[in-house]
């Protein structure tokens, strides 16, 4: 039993990494028809923010400490973050929380990059067949990382939860499960509440519903759909951006970490339903949870490296039973 | 309906066959004239020949053939380890077993079209890279990959008191320009075939399907046979590629299963002109060249080429070009890829169409409803009025699959 509870939240935590990056990709896909493949690679540039602010924090400057000598007499030369050299015990508090505060650089310049690609990029591509869209992002994704690979280099780039929740929660003698997951799992459910929330509660909101069901007759009421549809792809590599950040202290972040998720997020795009934002949300939990069971040693006695399979088995068998995914709506990308 | 004489096509073919015979002067020049280059050319040509007869004559998006160019590896591999280091029983092998994989993973990616099909494809490709890696370790080696060892038992070769370090064809050693040789015979044959298919009956029917799937499901024409067997034939091609790839280099790794692989074929084939003869084996030239010189260049080799620029300028200039070679070149490629999808859907092929004012070569607008064209630059399906593409239906974005009624 306590291994079961164990296995289910193990699966929260990346389903809650999965549920926030097929949301991001739901969004753009259910507003603009763009199938976006550079997705993961927005949710890569999310957690190379975190990598930034805290290069940036931790910069160091070399002073001499007056109040030490090193054991020959000459004054003792220490190397301090400028940040906390300046601002003290502030400083030191800014670097500890250097992740979660990433979370505001990364909104504005997340929102940025989206408003940029979509009008630089992206809408020139509203017309042209799925096919075109899938391979233009593919590229734009090889490129992205590629410039994030020449920056940071190719190796992983370890980043450090703040120290309050660095520790591990025992819930019973043998479950233990880490702090920063639980906040990861807590801060993907406040992210969701918060589109969902903006979407449902907001006339903006209203809208892009209205839009995403029928965007001609929202045009022909003289609303400027275009320009909410960018803002809504602006929002979509937020959220993608966000669950980068937070997922960094988990897995630490380097260049084609996007391109694991996207093949990952696409089939749970799929799973949940094209174009349906509450089944992209249940299917990224879902899966998280399946292939945390999947990775028990019980199961993989039982089926050898079912694990490394189970997700893209459990996407095969849901397309052909169920073609539309789980709360998939009629009529999105049928022929 | 144009007509295309078999004169021209074997006219086409044998200039094929005289500049693969020639590779080795023509591609001197630009540094490419050795022969592990162009065996390279070759053996990804094959590939994505075998890709465009799914991808250019159907439009259907396969995400994940590198998982048959993967099988055809180690099922040569296993070949050459267990039978002998003969290429044709490797090939006989790897052809089925990459056929078998098609036949399989097609039935079912086949069910459905548009992207949930490269979705498909996508998934059962990586399900096939990770079971290399993880269950099928006895079988695949795992990351060290499959090698071919000396005292492996090759029955046949024992029976028969044959015995070959390397590789070979008719006793023939499959290395330097022998093998280059082998593989541009092999090339030109997949050139022809691909050839013959086109011309066919059945490329007409692929091309229709293309063309308006749901009229020809109106007409009572069951198009699912016809796609299956497209895709077998693209999924044998690239066991072939995969049977001479490791011929020329007898060690098979799970890496060329990578999903990033099989983005490369994609990229190959619309680079050149997805749904032309020659352009897959085009494209395949341009990203293979590039591989090869791009990514051998380093700082020290750009300052010797820009010697002429004064000191101030060239530091820099160096800095920055010295991102897009050596370890850069993926980006290099990657900004081709977009280069190619926003200004030249139809490839180089199209551009060189267009520069020589082909006729009849109306101007490809995407590589979705890219018009059926072939070497010659001549429409072969009537276009659509042009009323037809600024219909409503088609303006809308989110409506894009929804296929108009006929007018």
């Amino acid at each position: 039993m306590d291994a079961f509870i164990l296995q289910i939240l193990n699966g929260l935590d990346k389903g809650g990494a999965y549920a926030l990056i097929a949301l991001g990709l739901t969004l753009a896909f259910g507003t603009l028809g763009v199938v976006n493949f550079a997705h993961g690679a927005l949710f890569m540039l999310g957690a190379f923010c975190a990598v930034t602010l805290n290069k940036l924090l931790t910069y160091e400057i070399v002073r001499i400490d007056p109040t030490r000598t090193t054991p020959w007499g000459s004054p003792l030369e220490v190397k301090t973050p400028y940040v906390q050299a300046m601002l003290g015990d502030w400083g030191k508090f800014l670097i500890d929380y250097s992740v979660p505060v990433s979370i505001l650089l990364a909104i504005p310049v997340m929102l940025l990059i989206g408003l940029v690609l979509e009008r630089g990029l992206i809408r020139f591509f509203y017309k042209r067949p799925h096919a075109d869209q899938i391979l233009v992002t593919f590229g734009l994704a090889i490129v992205l990382q590629e410039i994030v690979k020449q920056i940071f280099g190719a190796n992983p780039i370890p980043q450090v939860a703040p120290h309050i929740v660095s520790g591990s929660l025992a819930l019973t003698d043998t479950i233990v499960y880490p702090y920063w997951r639980i906040v990861y799992l807590a801060f993907s459910v406040v992210v969701i509440a918060a589109v969902f929330a903006f979407l449902q509660l907001t006339t903006f909101g209203m809208v892009v519903r209205a839009g995403m069901q029928d965007r001609e007759t929202v045009g022909l009421l003289g609303i400027n759909i275009e320009r909410r549809f960018t803002i809504v792809f602006g929002l979509a590599a937020v959220v993608a951006g966000l669950a980068g950040v937070m997922y960094t202290p988990i897995l630490p972040p380097d260049y084609h970490m996007g391109m694991d998720f996207l093949v990952l997020s696409f089939v749970v795009v799929v799973v949940g339903g094209m174009g349906s934002l509450p089944g992209a949300v249940l299917a990224g939990f879902l899966l998280g949870i399946v292939q945390s069971f999947a990775s028990m040693n019980e199961v993989k006695a039982l089926l050898p490296g079912i694990d490394q399979i189970i997700i893209y088995l459990i996407a095969v068998i849901i397309l052909l039973v169920r073609p539309r995914g789980l709360l998939g709506r009629k009529g999105v990308m049928e022929s | 309906m144009k007509h295309i004489s078999k004169t021209a096509d074997f006219i086409l073919l044998g200039c094929f066959a005289l500049a693969v015979a020639l590779g080795p002067f023509i591609f001197a020049p630009i540094g490419a004239g050795y022969p592990d280059l162009l065996q390279k050319f070759a053996i990804y040509g094959i590939f994505a020949i075998g890709f465009n007869i799914l991808f250019g004559l159907t439009g259907y998006l396969s995400f994940g053939h590198a998982a048959f160019l993967g099988v055809g590896s180690y099922a040569a591999v296993w070949s050459f380890k267990l039978v002998s280091m003969e290429l044709l029983p490797a090939i006989g092998l790897s052809v089925l077993l990459a056929g078998l994989l098609a036949l399989a993973i097609g039935f079912v990616s086949l069910r459905r079209s548009g992207i949930y099909f490269s979705i498909l494809t996508l998934a059962f490709a990586q399900m096939c890279y990770n079971m290399a890696y993880s269950v099928l370790t006895p079988i695949t080696n795992g990351e060290t990959g499959l090698r071919v060892l000396r005292t492996d038992p090759r029955y046949l070769d024992s029976a028969l008191g044959y015995s070959a370090k390397m590789p070979t064809l008719f006793g023939l050693e499959i290395t330097g320009w022998t093998g280059y040789y082998i593989c541009g015979v092999v090339l030109i044959a997949a050139f022809g075939l691909s050839n013959a298919i086109f011309r066919s009956p059945f490329g007409m029917t692929l091309r229709a399907i293309k063309s308006n799937q749901n009229r020809m499901g109106y007409t009572g024409f069951n198009s699912r046979p016809y796609l299956l067997s497209a895709f077998v034939m693209s999924g044998m091609f690239a066991g072939l590629a995969g049977a001479l790839l490791a011929a020329t280099d007898p060690l098979a790794g799970a890496e060329r299963m990578q999903w990033t692989a099989s983005g490369e074929v994609v990229l190959m084939t619309i680079l050149g002109g997805a749904g032309t003869l020659l352009g897959p084996v085009i494209g395949t030239g341009i990203i293979k060249y590039f591989e090869n010189i791009f990514s051998a260049y380093n700082e020290t080799m750009l300052s010797a080429m820009f010697s002429f620029v004064p000191d101030g300028v060239r530091e820099p200039l160096v800095k920055f070009m010295s991102l897009f070679v050596g370890d850069g070149w993926q980006l290099t490629l990657g900004l081709i890829f977009m280069a190619v999808v926003i200004f030249l859907p139809g490839g180089v092929m199209e551009g060189v169409m267009r520069l020589f004012r082909v006729k009849h070569t109306p101007r490809v607008r995407s590589l979705g409803d890219s018009p059926q064209r072939d070497m010659l630059g001549e429409s072969i399906i009537e276009e659509m009025p042009s009323d037809y593409d600024s219909s409503g239906a088609h303006k809308h974005p989110a409506k894009n699959n929804v296929t108009p009624v006929a007018p």
